[in-house]
């Protein structure tokens, strides 16, 4: 038996504890500052705008700890020892362990701005985060966004849920310049345009402003435009939350660096989640990657080599999806913003700017390498099915309609994305072998 | 926000605004037309009772002769002129024989009939008049709220305030309406003689379809059809971006007016069975009574077809069509109840309990509920054919469980609860913890169907809106978040759990049922296809 202590409550440290248990009867504390239970962080913006209370957030039951012999502890670990294998917490208590993990997560960036401790200067990663904003909102009329990534538009969706006027500043010309090609990043800027959101790209902030009444007043550019607001919002990014583990001897960088198997320098400590940084990442992947889905696949990795099957941390094939205020992206494999040497992108787009595809390939041998949806969503099964088995472009648009997961009824809009390829290469037109329609209803069989 | 737009804005506000108002005056003059009017029988009163069939020949002449006394008596409140009749059928029942008493319901009736005639006021004198200002205007009123909100913002989830607002979740509105449902439902099932102005205004309707007068159950299916079809055009406005919903919810309008509601009115008025050719047994749970039994196969062709249909839809349609499609193909795109609770519950939707505590107790009530239908169903027919040729096998039971069914399921918990406890426990309290049909249907999903509710590899967040949203109190994030597929009894396939999931995690399907229950996913481990633990 060997006592495991978990730091941080969130998809990594509840993942890894879930599976250990799952595995095996070790003793098993889960740690948290922020929540007496693990909620969905994803899900925040959805308890400022109403849709779902704080209870509807979380994934398990109460009840559902004890009956799985997972204990919770709501404490903030102040220091930890690697060498007496200890943990010092702020209630004053002190806490052995044998085996430690550290998924303690992100906190928000802040670059020096001057202004940025104001009250009224927020961003938003927990759930005080959350209550902070509520507070804010009182009385707020209009608010500047700083920082155009996947919390600075939820945040933006959350406050124009209570009608709140929002200038956004983005630093980038163009949205999300780093993984979006520029039809899918204009399609997301007029989105969020139309939503009454005065979006300024390549806008830069300069300082925070404060009132008489020492809250903030208005924000000032780098072009010296000065901006009234009673909220500011900063999303410029997360990094790792390892302040406290400076001076524990637990090698840290940006992150807490971990070996393939998520172990820090210390065999008996390992890191998950958020907070790692993996020493060797796989090619075309970030040493730190702030995700539900790799917190989710580093927790169960390391409850294996726990619990005695070694296992290497392998984030997969890349996918990810967000939601743009209405609009749905979904990407699985490699669509980078500009097509590489020897690449070449296919691209359909709807009328409305609603709807887009894209399939993204290498142009020698036509192996496809990533899909790239905006309000429409595929398979992710068959999408990597396809990747793994390095499927030619043409054969992936043949029978691009099974890929289709869009709701039953839906127009599908795999065909116009053919006739474009036809254009293209009028040499052997390509027919969509497959579509979904009322045939589908009664066919018996599994096709493909 | 550029300035056009903005006063367009404001422009649909006001009419949305106005429209709400016209809802309120059409509400108010609904609600308070039941209390205005007076009371008295007078000649002209007992000749209309006497025309209309209402009062049986056998007690006819002794009711009357017991009336003749309050004949010319004033009642300003129904409550004393109903206690007087009360009496007064008591008194004769007292002069006749053991024979030909006027029993409970025969007594419910009455008094509603004499209510009805001796009711005088602006309602009676002028029900079309009523109608409009009523029924019309709130119907109007409501949808001109609704439409607006087209050009007001963009098409998408918009479940913005759901758990601020008072009416949907459980504040002061919210305990408002769910009372206000209840109060009509025991008045309509129970005591019907002091609502008999609402009933009147169904005259309009009644008269135009049927030929004749409202009775309490044309009212009521009227009332149905309208608060349906009014509902829906709100669902279709809230899901304009969705087609499933769009279709779905034409379907269930379809259903209703159609089937439900014009089709048996006009059958009625050729003098043929009012059949709703869609309602199945054991929903239908009188189907198989006797006296239906008796009344299909006296009414000529048209009543074995019906006999034969039913039989057929029950036997062979349900489980066949749920196989293909599964237990939604019925639920929630043909079936009443499934209709009003998609659209007048739609609103209430996630206040179902999600807890696995509730899903037991589901479990528990509602095949207790199918057992004690189909139970029921097999004495009476054995009674039924028993009794063709002699003592029926088990005398005089059945009227007994029949009639504990009719109260217990029939109204309390289909109507009284099903409908009333939207506002307080969900809109599908009655599709989920007591129909039989549900049940039926449910295992045939479970066991032996093409549907699935797919979910899309590793994209799950765990945020929870399909587990708040589903109707049913299924934890759909359970599954989801584990990569699993979503295969469950309960799931009447609304696909709004599909509808509100931000990372287009689920799809409802139906195809070959190899894999339908997947063990593998791509949550595990990334690409690693490893059994889910
Ligand atoms: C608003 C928002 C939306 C997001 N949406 C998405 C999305 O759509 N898709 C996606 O893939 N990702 C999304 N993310 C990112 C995703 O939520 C994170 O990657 C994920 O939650 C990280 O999980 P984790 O377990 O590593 O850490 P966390 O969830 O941050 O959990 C760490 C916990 O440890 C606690 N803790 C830290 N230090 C200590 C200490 N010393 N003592 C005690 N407790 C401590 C923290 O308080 C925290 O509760 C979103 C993030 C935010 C903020
Ligand atoms: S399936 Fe969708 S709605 Fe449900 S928890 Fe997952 S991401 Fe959220």
């Amino acid at each position: 038996m060997k006592r495991i202590v978990i730091i941080g409550n969130g998809i990594a440290g509840i993942t890894a504890a879930r599976h250990i248990r799952k595995r095996s009867d070790h003793p098993i504390t889960v740690i948290s500052a922020e929540s007496d239970h693990f909620f969905s962080r994803t899900a925040l913006m959805y308890i400022y705008m109403g849709h779902m209370a704080y209870e509807n957030t979380k994934p398990y039951e109460d009840a559902f700890w004890e009956k799985n012999r997972i204990e919770l502890l709501r404490e903030y670990v102040q220091r930890v020892d690697p060498e007496k294998r200890q943990l010092h917490l702020a209630g004053g208590r002190d806490l052995d362990y044998d085996i430690l993990i550290l998924a303690t997560g992100s906190k928000s960036n802040r670059f020096g701005w001057p202004g940025q401790d104001l009250p009224g200067v927020q961003s938003l990663y927990s759930l005080q985060d959350l209550k902070l904003l509520e507070h804010n909102s009182r009385s707020l009329q209009r608010a500047v966004i700083i920082g155009g990534g996947l919390i600075g538009i939820e945040l933006a969706e959350m406050l124009r849920s209570r009608r709140i006027d929002i200038t956004f500043l983005v630093r980038e010309t163009k949205w999300m310049d780093f993984a979006f090609p520029r039809e899918e990043a204009e399609m997301i800027e007029d989105h969020i345009r139309e939503h009454h959101i005065d979006l300024r790209m390549a806008t830069e902030l300069d300082r925070i402003e404060a009132g008489a009444d020492g809250r903030v007043r208005s924000v000032v550019t780098k072009d010296g435009e000065e901006i009234p607001c009673q909220l500011v919002g900063l999303t410029v990014g997360v990094s790792p939350n390892i302040d406290f583990l400076a001076g524990s001897g637990i090698e840290t960088q940006r992150g807490i660096l971990v070996d393939d198997f998520l172990r820090t320098n210390y065999p008996e400590i390992y890191a998950a989640g958020d907070c790692a940084q993996i020493r060797n990442p796989q090619p075309g992947r970030r040493p730190i990657e702030p995700l539900w889905y790799t917190g989710r696949t580093m927790g169960e990795t390391l409850a294996r080599t726990i619990c005695g099957q070694e296992t290497a941390y392998d984030p997969g094939r890349w996918f990810n999806s967000a939601k743009f205020l209405d609009l749905e992206w979904q990407v699985y494999g490699q669509v980078p913003p500009l097509p590489g040497e020897g690449e070449e992108t296919l691209f359909w787009q709807d009328e409305g700017g609603q709807k887009s595809l894209r399939i993204h390939s290498r142009k020698d041998d036509g192996v496809v390498l990533g899909f790239n949806l905006m309000g429409i969503r595929y398979r992710h099964e068959l999408c990597e099915q396809w990747l793994a088995e390095g499927r030619t472009l043409r054969y992936v648009l043949e029978n691009l309609g099974a890929a289709n997961f869009d709701p039953e009824f839906y127009r599908q809009h795999e065909a116009a994305l053919l006739e474009i390829y036809n254009r293209q290469y009028p040499g052997a037109p390509l027919r969509l072998k497959r579509r979904r329609g009322l045939r589908h209803f009664f066919q018996l069989r599994k096709a493909v | 926000m550029s300035e056009p737009s903005s006063s367009k804005i404001s422009l649909l506000t006001w009419i949305r605004g106005s429209g709400f108002a016209a809802f309120v005056v059409g509400l108010s003059v609904f609600l308070a037309s039941v209390t205005l009017s007076d009371y008295r029988i007078t000649g002209d009163t007992l000749q209309e009772l006497a025309e209309n069939g209402v009062i049986k020949e056998e007690h006819r002449e002794a009711l009357f002769a017991e009336l003749a006394p309050l004949e010319g008596t004033y009642y300003s409140s129904v409550r004393a002129f109903l206690a007087d009749v009360d009496r007064k059928i008591s008194e004769t029942n007292e002069g006749l024989g053991d024979g030909s008493q006027i029993w409970e319901y025969d007594r419910g009736e009455y008094k509603q009939a004499l209510a009805r005639a001796a009711a005088t006021g602006p309602v009676p004198d002028r029900t079309t008049l009523f109608f409009w200002l009523s029924l019309v205007l709130a119907s109007v009123g409501a949808i001109v709220s609704f439409v607006p909100k087209i050009w007001q913002s963009t098409a998408g989830i918009k479940n913005d305030g759901v758990f601020f607002s008072s009416a949907k979740s459980r504040g002061f509105w919210g305990i408002a309406l769910g009372v206000f449902l209840i109060g009509f439902y025991i008045a309509l099932y129970f005591f019907p003689a002091y609502i008999v102005n609402w009933i009147r205004l169904g005259d309009p309707v009644s008269q135009a379809l049927r030929g004749r007068p409202a009775d309490r159950w044309f009212f009521y299916g009227m009332m149905y059809t309208v608060v349906l079809l009014v509902m829906a055009v709100r669902m279709a406005v809230h899901y304009r971006h969705n087609r499933y919903q769009l279709v779905r919810t034409a379907s269930i309008s379809f259903f209703q007016l159609g089937f439900a509601f014009l089709i048996p009115a006009v059958l009625e008025s050729m003098n043929k069975p009012a059949y709703d050719f869609k309602n199945a047994w054991p929903l239908d749970y009188d189907f198989f009574f006797d006296w239906n039994i008796n009344n299909l196969t006296s009414g000529g062709a048209f009543g074995w077809f019906i006999l034969f249909w039913g039989i057929g839809l029950a036997v062979i349609l349900v489980p066949l069509f749920s196989y293909f499609f599964g237990k939604r193909w019925y639920c929630s795109w043909v079936c009443g109840c499934g209709g009003l609770a998609e659209t007048l519950g739609d609103p209430f939707r996630h206040l179902s309990d999600k807890r696995l505590k509730a899903w037991k107790v589901e479990r528990w009530i509602i095949h207790s509920v199918l057992v004690f239908a189909v139970v029921m169903t097999g004495l009476v027919l054995i009674n039924f054919f028993s009794g063709q040729s002699g003592e029926p096998l088990f005398g005089q039971a059945t009227p007994k469980i029949r009639k504990a069914y009719g109260f217990l399921i029939g109204s309390i918990f289909a109507g009284v609860v099903g409908t009333g406890f939207y506002p307080f426990l969900g809109n599908r309290v009655w599709c989920r913890f007591g129909c039989p049909l549900a049940a039926i249907l449910g295992l045939v999903q479970k066991i032996k169907s093409r549907f699935r509710i797919t979910t899309n590899g590793g994209q799950c967040i765990s945020c929870g809106n399909c587990s708040t949203y589903c109707e049913m109190g299924i934890d759909v994030r359970w599954y989801a978040q584990r990569g699993q597929n979503i295969i469950r009894s309960s799931c009447v396939g609304c696909g709004i759990c599909a509808a509100v999931c931000p990372r287009g995690v689920l799809r409802l399907e139906t195809g070959p049922e190899e894999g339908r229950y997947n063990e593998v996913s791509l949550v595990q481990l990334g690409q690693g296809r490893i059994d889910v633990v």
